[in-house]
């Protein structure tokens, strides 16, 4: 009982720990942000990416992958799952150790309408200018730069979280 | 974000600074969109871009289409960080860059 009283982030963080999902010393890192999901929100979402990445060990291409990544994920929330209406997206930020190299893990939640972006087809990036559509490379460059992508509807909300590897090592 | 433009002729060069993103490309757009009319050659300078997203991808890709119908445009001074996003889109295949 005493979990329920837990603010989400805690919540979630403990009952990971309790299916076994994670282990306590893993976890070095949890911070979330809730914001109305429109283009002039994209600034708070930059910073409190900045102020997560900061406390961060991480080279300097990593991050700027990870933020484009969140830009592009952030969009499409507003473009595509809210569009005309609005509504809130949630954005979790957790870095997670143990047996892998160190990883940062951002989950984004909304509410809006059930939206897979993971089948969207890939844009063909062989293609000469003339067949090139203009646009479709946001969820693109998240395939491509991230080092896992999974999306989930589950409770009336589109669950689509990003992982990537931050170590020395990361590429 | 910051774009210097210079004219001459029917010459534009467009710098862009700093961090192009959703945010601030539409400003971008628009403004090319109102300049483009009887330029020749387009010249990006990106020596000062820091950071792209698909949204200043669209707007170049935009420009790159339009200027192969009146005249030609280059890309110079990509650095590291943004010639990386042109090669995972194959747009290093479609920009003209120096």
């Amino acid at each position: 009982m005493e979990i329920m009283q837990l603010d989400p982030v805690w919540k979630r963080m403990v009952w990971n720990v309790l299916c076994g999902k994670s282990k306590v010393k893993e976890m070095l890192l949890m911070k979330e942000l809730k914001v109305e999901a429109t283009i002039e929100n994209l600034s708070k979402v930059f910073t409190f990416l900045q102020d997560a990445l900061e406390t961060c060990d991480c080279p300097a291409r990593t991050k700027r992958q990870i933020k484009l990544c969140v830009e592009e994920i952030f969009m499409n929330i507003t473009h595509y799952a809210y569009n005309p209406e609005t509504g809130t997206a949630t954005i979790s930020f957790e870095v997670e150790n143990g047996d892998k190299p160190p990883r940062a893990v951002i989950s984004f939640a909304d509410t809006g309408k059930p939206y897979d972006p993971l089948q969207k087809e890939d844009p063909d990036i062989e293609a000469g200018l003339d067949e090139r559509p203009i646009g479709g490379l946001g969820i693109y460059l998240v395939k491509t730069t991230m080092d896992n992508v999974e999306y989930e509807r589950k409770d009336g909300q589109n669950l689509l979280t990003i992982e990537k590897e931050i170590g020395d090592k990361a590429v | 974000m910051e774009f210097e433009k210079t004219q001459d002729g029917s010459v534009l060069k467009v710098s862009l600074v700093g961090e192009l993103d959703s945010m601030n490309t539409p400003e971008l757009e628009e403004k090319l969109i109102k300049e483009i009319d009887g330029v020749k050659e387009l010249i990006f300078d990106l020596d000062k871009l820091e950071y792209i997203s698909s949204a200043g991808l669209r707007v170049l890709l935009q420009m790159q289409k339009t200027m192969k119908s009146q005249g030609s445009m280059v890309i110079r001074n990509t650095n590291e960080d943004v010639m990386d996003i042109f090669k995972v889109t194959g747009f290093i295949r479609l920009l003209n860059l120096e």
